[in-house]
């Protein structure tokens, strides 16, 4: 973002650089005293968690740098999203619409959790479906959201055939043609992307974020 | 309670058990085994093996050491788990009311395995509570939070400053009901638990017969992963490292010391040395080398050395890929640990361990559940020719155990490829 002012572009570094009281002060600052534009500052907010995300990315950052970030950002929101009297038209239009949930007979939420964060803020339009998600939820929901990306967690091993199950019933739906399918987790490697028939799989929420702007063709 | 049957173990079984315990023995010194040693760690598995239902083995003891004594002798690993403890815990969970977890019947269906609930059991304003005070902590909200059976604690009085008189009259609040209800119910539950913890004792004698030495009976956990998995939650864990750092590094600090006296006493208690560490929150993709070296590995080193120095052998599972931190878990005294690694590439820590520490681990997941007996016998060939030949004292075994979902013939083929290429 070219056109920042000091005080934005100190925003923008807090938020960053995981200052988490003082970028949080100078927030409520802007937003409550100042009248500052909520919208403007939620694009600082965002403008800040690129940057987030690239440090992720050269592995400067890791998980606790996303969680904080995300704490960060709705502790943001929470003040921001009130004051926005306009419509919300200067919201950039979105990606691609991807659902994303945890595949039936696993509980385990963290990591779906993470992606959807850096999902939503790499601008997607993610839904998220929630833990122990049975095969016929996927397939309604995907009738009723139409996703690009379809994304299936899971922790345990017993979700690579949870997985299979999964795809296959959107196979038989006749939804498999439209979507692309990515799944994700502790245990999940090439072999078991074989084995469930998904398009890829990623070990963290930065290849989640990659493999949905490949097949949107955005550049990465 | 109860539960011991007599068994008698033969000459021939004696010579095989000491056989099987002196191959491990000498991987931890860093000897040469006359055999590379394999270890079988399987839960749910043995219900597929046995053809019952998940539910079925958390709660049926007999039948539960029946598979799992078939299994041994089908399979003759050097090193089994103790299965009663590991996974005959139904009874147990249920007599305590255990909050934690969900299980067959308890919040997952009969064929589903046990899972722990991620949540905040400890806030992150508690800390000075638990700092100051662990114990009582303990007692009067944690326990509480974490167990039906010890719900009415929180009555029990403060009992630091207790003295002469004041201590007389404090006495009287175990007269009250939350207090008699909680200790009459733990009563109970101790019994459950003790029956439980009786047929572990019946099991290991019955194995033990038969010529099989337990792989380890105690387990602990890190100072950091105490916290983070079972007080403050995943995200609540990684948000202290910013918010909470000072109390948390006291904490983890207060942590190592606790966790070595209590982990040296239910180790003698089981007469047992190896003990056995899942390790959660280490993983290179979980933080930062620096945030690794300032907030997980100096508090499970100090544990480490405290265990080492009590006669201990810990053998911490390094779950996930902990490549990057090999040369940093190095710095402990050699022949004194077994590593466990998951998905850790094992020559990889051959090359930067080999003479630290014995290791353990590690065919696929992956590939033990989802690929053919070939696959696996390639696998256990690419340990045996790259570790283990090389000079590696290898204790073979799945990433974590056998999983769940393992044909039984990849299992077959595990222990079979284990015998072909390295005796």
């Amino acid at each position: 973002m070219a056109d920042m002012t000091d005080q934005e572009q100190q925003l923008v570094t807090w938020l960053a650089d995981m200052n988490e009281d003082d970028a949080f002060a100078l927030a409520k600052k802007m937003l409550v005293e100042e009248g500052a534009n909520p919208l403007r500052v939620l694009e600082l907010c965002r403008n800040a968690m690129d940057i987030v995300g690239k440090r992720f990315e050269k592995g400067e950052y890791f998980l606790p740098e996303l969680v904080l970030a995300g704490e960060m950002l709705e502790n943001i929101g929470t003040i921001a999203k009130p004051l926005i009297k306009q419509a919300p038209g200067g919201e950039p239009k979105k990606l691609a619409k991807v659902l994303i949930g945890t595949v039936h007979g696993d509980l385990h939420d963290i990591g779906k959790n993470i992606v959807t964060f850096m999902l939503d803020i790499n601008g997607f339009e993610v839904k998220d479906i929630g833990i122990d998600v049975p095969v016929q939820t996927f397939v309604d929901e995907i009738n009723r959201f139409k996703p690009d990306v379809v994304g299936l967690s899971g922790f345990l091993t017993l979700a690579f055939d949870s997985m299979k199950e999964t795809i296959e019933a959107i196979r038989d739906a006749g939804l498999r043609d439209h979507l692309k399918i990515m799944i994700g987790g502790g245990q999940v490697d090439d072999t078991v992307r074989s084995y469930t028939g998904a398009d890829a799989f990623g070990t963290n929420a930065i290849d989640a974020v990659s493999l949905c702007k490949n097949w949107m063709g955005v550049a990465a | 309670m109860n539960t011991l049957q007599t068994y008698v173990q033969t000459p021939d079984a004696k010579t095989a058990y000491d056989a099987r315990w002196q191959r491990v023995m000498d991987c931890v010194a860093l000897k040469q085994p006359d055999r590379m040693p394999t270890a079988f760690m399987a839960t749910f598995w043995l219900a597929k093996y046995g053809g019952i239902s998940y539910r079925q083995l958390m709660y049926d003891y007999e039948k539960t050491k029946e598979i799992a004594e078939r299994a041994l002798l089908e399979f003759e690993p050097d090193s089994p788990a103790p299965t009663m403890l590991a996974i005959a815990t139904g009874n147990a969970l249920e007599a305590i009311g255990y909050k934690q977890l969900q299980w067959p019947g308890h919040g997952t269906r009969d064929d589903q395995p046990y899972q722990y609930l991620d949540r905040e059991y400890m806030k992150a304003d508690e800390y000075d509570d638990f700092l100051f005070d662990p114990t009582g902590f303990y007692l009067q909200k944690y326990l509480p939070r974490v167990a039906a059976v010890f719900e009415g604690l929180e009555e029990l009085p403060y009992l630091p400053g207790l003295h002469y008189f004041r201590l007389v009259a404090a006495v009287r609040l175990f007269a009250k009901p939350g207090v008699r209800a909680a200790l009459e119910n733990l009563m109970k539950a101790a019994e459950t638990v003790d029956a439980w913890a009786g047929h572990h004792a019946d099991f290991t004698r019955r194995i033990a017969a038969k010529g099989f030495p337990m792989s380890y009976v105690a387990t602990a956990v890190s100072p950091y992963d105490l916290l983070a998995d079972y007080f403050r939650g995943a995200t609540g864990m990684m948000k202290d490292l910013y918010r909470n750092k000072d109390k948390l590094l006291a904490m983890l600090d207060k942590a190592a010391t606790f966790l070595v006296r209590q982990t040296l006493a239910s180790s003698k208690a089981f007469g047992h040395p190896i003990v056995f560490i899942p390790i959660h929150w280490a993983p290179d993709a979980f933080m930062s080398d620096a945030q690794f070296k300032t907030f997980w590995w100096p508090s499970f080193r100090k544990m480490l050395i405290g265990l080492i120095e009590g006669g201990v052998i810990p053998m911490p599972l390094w779950e996930a890929d902990c490549t990057k931190r090999l040369a940093t878990i190095r710095d402990i005294p050699p022949g004194k640990c077994i590593y466990w690694f998951e998905r850790t590439d094992m020559v990889k820590a051959f090359e930067v361990l080999g003479d630290v520490v014995a290791l353990r681990g590690n065919i696929s997941p992956s590939l033990m559940t989802t690929g053919t007996p070939a696959q696996v016998d390639a696998a256990v060939k690419h340990l045996v020719d790259n570790v283990f030949n090389k000079g590696g004292k290898l204790i073979l075994d799945g990433a974590f155990g056998i999983p769940d979902e393992t044909p039984v013939e990849n299992v077959r083929a595990m222990f079979t490829a284990a015998r072909k290429y390295a005796g």
